[in-house]
């Protein structure tokens, strides 16, 4: 976006004094543009329209990107946010225009994604008494932001929307909701353009007694293992990374969240861990004596049962947040701060050293267990291969969640940070779709959506958007005419019972597509793969695929939730 | 588990109990009591919260109070370094005739009767909770009419503050 700013006379009054007054709403853009931000996704409404005047009036300085409902808008300025690394924007208005963003911030604290949320409400008079559109967004919002705010006095409202943005980007990130109601947006105050501040750096000094404990315990690991998670990502703490498992031989595993932090071709690099890891990798991770995790929470789709996970080895723990130490493993040592800087200082600490056995080992067990062919006439996993083998290295996927989601965190072979946009900790279905589309206008090049025939019918409106922008998002519908996941675990563990999870919708994909003016293909037997996916990720604006996958296909190697990584089932 | 002490400077600003609260009611960490009062500087409120938890649990307590934007300072009180009181009012049946029983119970307690009728006394007590406890023992076979507690109130001793940490 370039262009100069325009200049709104009729909303500046000058008095005598030469105090500039401009309304709440123009403060609100002023302190947009002030910060940076290129998209506001949003959707209008009653209790916000000063402020999209605002913005129209704006819009050589910033775009306006209007969704089809207020939670494609959040999960867009998600998906912008993790792929740009910069704090994503959504406006929405109040009572149900803010209830819609509520998974979309949910999703963002889980995965600690910077996003600043503006809702407006009913004027101040009228709060409290269930006017028309009210409700009390700061409340509902309080357990899934960083922080959240309502601006009842005016002249807090320029330094609320600076302190929103520190806060967002600051330490962990994760969302900010700020509340305005209508009669601020409306009044008159002064404003002084200001500098964005930065966020807030965390404590790059650590104790040196936990800086040569961790050392020493790394230095004398016979089989170390540097377990990365999204905490690597946000810090772009990538390079460093790099760096130091290359100085002292270490291999790496990484949570779903961490895919991209080291490529998957370093061959220090293992898979994935958890639940639905590489079986190699987790091998690993069962043999290892010493394990350092970085910026990671040990969720319990890594630390199946939290209670033996790591009990018989060193845990040395880097992360940006407190509270995440020793919340769900404890740690024999920690290092709580900037993940870049903290490895920084270990490596710093110790001498290089050469594990050539133990690195050999854990590649065997990667060798030894290689995913298998999700099977029937169409395999999933080798459309995903496809698409890795025909876009380039900096390739942005998403996905929504489910067996694909899975598939593509196993087997897409991710080279880059910031280039798997996935909902790891809420678990989103209908996040894709919204996501793709703010993950497109962050990086201006095509984005690859995996999803499935699920996920997809929950936020599919959205395809309109992304055709009205003309975004290449090449989406792969992984459609098992099954939500497969549910499925699986019926099948599994609930003898088969097929409760409520066979779809078979009656969508022609075609049709839709042709409906909301995108293009279409359709994939039914592997011969055709490279064909299509080539076909797809030439388009120039959105396609819909359905690939006709098959309905039994599971997602394999399991570990059962709160089973232990030796009880991890390989074979069907 | 033990009890935990725990006080905290906050933000006097709408909304910080329901934060406070509510983050103990969504990580599943008990509340004792907690009281909320104003302190020295009128943008600034003290919370004085007692937990009932193992170590481990304490220190998540600690850290997840810590994380919230509103809170700006932190300190569990050890029970030997710091002095806590309790406010009580109980309200018991007492007749005529067992007035004068009642008032040497309330001398030996430190207690004060602060309201009379013809079948009931209201009476004041300040105390460590343990204290009140008792009382409460010593009273019940009169019969509780109805009783409030303020929850625990603590201080460093000596010089130290939590703003001086």
């Amino acid at each position: 976006m370039g262009g100069a700013k325009m200049v709104d006379n009729s909303l500046i009054i000058r008095y005598n004094c030469g105090v500039m007054k401009i309304k709440g709403a123009k403060i609100i853009v002023e302190c947009l543009i002030e910060q940076g931000v290129e998209y506001v996704f949003g959707y209008p409404g009653g209790a916000v329209l000063d402020i999209f005047d605002e913005l129209y009036k704006a819009k050589d300085s910033l775009a306006q990107i209007l969704t089809c409902h207020e939670q494609g808008a959040c999960h867009a300025a998600d998906g912008y946010a993790r792929v740009s690394g910069k704090t994503g924007v959504v406006l929405a208005t109040s009572g149900p225009g803010a209830t819609n963003l509520v998974t979309g911030i949910a999703n963002a604290y889980m995965d600690s994604v910077p996003l600043v949320a503006i809702t407006g409400n009913v004027s101040v008079p009228l709060l409290g008494r269930d006017s028309f559109q009210e409700v009390d967004i700061a409340g509902i919002t309080m357990p899934i932001t960083k922080h959240n705010y309502i601006v009842k006095d005016i002249a807090e409202l320029a330094a609320t929307i600076r302190e929103a943005f520190v806060i967002a980007s600051s330490g962990r990130p994760g969302p900010v909701l700020i509340d305005i109601p209508k009669n601020i947006q409306q009044e008159l105050y002064e404003f002084k353009a200001a500098k964005p501040v930065a966020a807030k750096q965390a404590a790059v000094e650590f104790d040196a007694a936990q800086i040569e404990a961790a050392a020493h315990m790394l230095q004398n690991s016979e089989r170390p293992l540097l377990f990365a998670g999204g905490g690597v990502i946000s810090a772009n703490a990538s390079d460093k990374l790099i760096q130091f498992i290359q100085s002292f031989d270490i291999p790496v595993v990484s949570s779903m969240m961490g895919l991209g932090a080291v490529s998957h071709e370093h061959p220090l690099f293992l898979g994935m861990i958890g639940m639905h890891g590489h079986a190699g990798a987790n091998k690993a991770l069962i043999e290892c004596d010493t394990l350092i995790a970085v910026g990671t929470r040990f969720s319990d789709r890594v630390a199946t049962n939290r209670s033996r996970f790591g009990a018989d080895k060193n845990v040395i723990h880097i992360d940006i947040d407190f509270a995440e130490i020793d919340k769900n493993v404890p740690s024999s040592v920690y290092l709580c701060g900037d993940a870049a800087a903290a490895l920084t200082r270990l490596g710093g600490a110790m001498k290089p050293v050469k594990r050539a056995a133990w690195v050999k080992q854990c590649q065997k067990h990667v060798a030894d267990f290689p995913f298998k062919s999700t099977g029937g006439a169409l395999c999933a996993r080798s459309i995903i291969g496809a698409v890795r083998k025909l876009s380039p290295d900096t390739q942005v996927v998403a996905t929504d969640v489910g067996q694909h989601q899975m598939w593509t965190a196993q087997s897409f072979g991710f080279k880059k940070p910031r280039t798997f946009i996935t909902s790891g900790g809420l678990g989103t279905m209908g996040y894709g779709m919204g996501a793709a589309i703010g993950a497109a206008f962050a990086n201006k090049s095509r984005v690859v959506l995996f999803t499935g025939d699920g996920s997809f019918h929950m936020n599919f409106n959205e395809v309109v958007t992304a055709v009205k922008h003309g975004l290449p998002i090449a989406v792969f519908i992984l459609n098992n005419n099954a939500l497969g996941m549910v499925r699986q675990w019926q099948n599994m563990f609930y003898e088969k019972r097929f409760s409520s999870t066979t779809l078979n919708l009656p969508t022609d994909y075609s049709l839709l597509a042709k409906a909301f003016g995108a293009e279409s293909l359709v994939l039914e037997k592997n011969a055709d793969i490279e064909k299509v996916v080539a076909q797809a990720l030439a388009c120039k604006g959105p396609i819909l695929v359905d690939c006709r996958v098959c309905h039994d296909a599971v997602v394999l190697p399991m570990v059962p939730a709160g089973k232990n990584i030796e009880d991890i089932i390989i074979n069907k | 588990m033990k009890k935990h002490l725990i006080t905290v400077l906050v933000s006097n600003k709408s909304g910080v109990l329901t934060r406070i609260s509510g983050l103990f009611a969504r990580r599943g960490f008990n509340i004792d009591s907690l009281v909320v009062c104003s302190t020295e500087d009128e943008h600034v409120s003290r919370m004085t919260i007692v937990v009932t938890a193992d170590d481990t649990v304490i220190a998540q307590v600690i850290k997840q109070l810590g994380k919230l934007i509103d809170v700006i300072r932190i300190t569990e009180l050890d029970p030997e370094k710091s002095v806590s009181r309790e406010l009580m009012m109980i309200k018991i049946h007492v007749a005529a005739t067992q007035r004068s029983e009642i008032e040497t119970t309330c001398t030996i307690y430190k207690a004060e009767i602060i309201d009379l009728s013809p079948e009931s006394v209201i009476i004041e007590l300040t105390g460590k909770s343990s204290k009140l406890d008792a009382f409460i023992e010593l009273v019940k076979p009169y019969g509780i009419i109805e009783m409030t507690r303020t929850g625990l109130n603590a201080l460093h001793r000596g010089k130290q503050s939590i703003s001086s940490q």
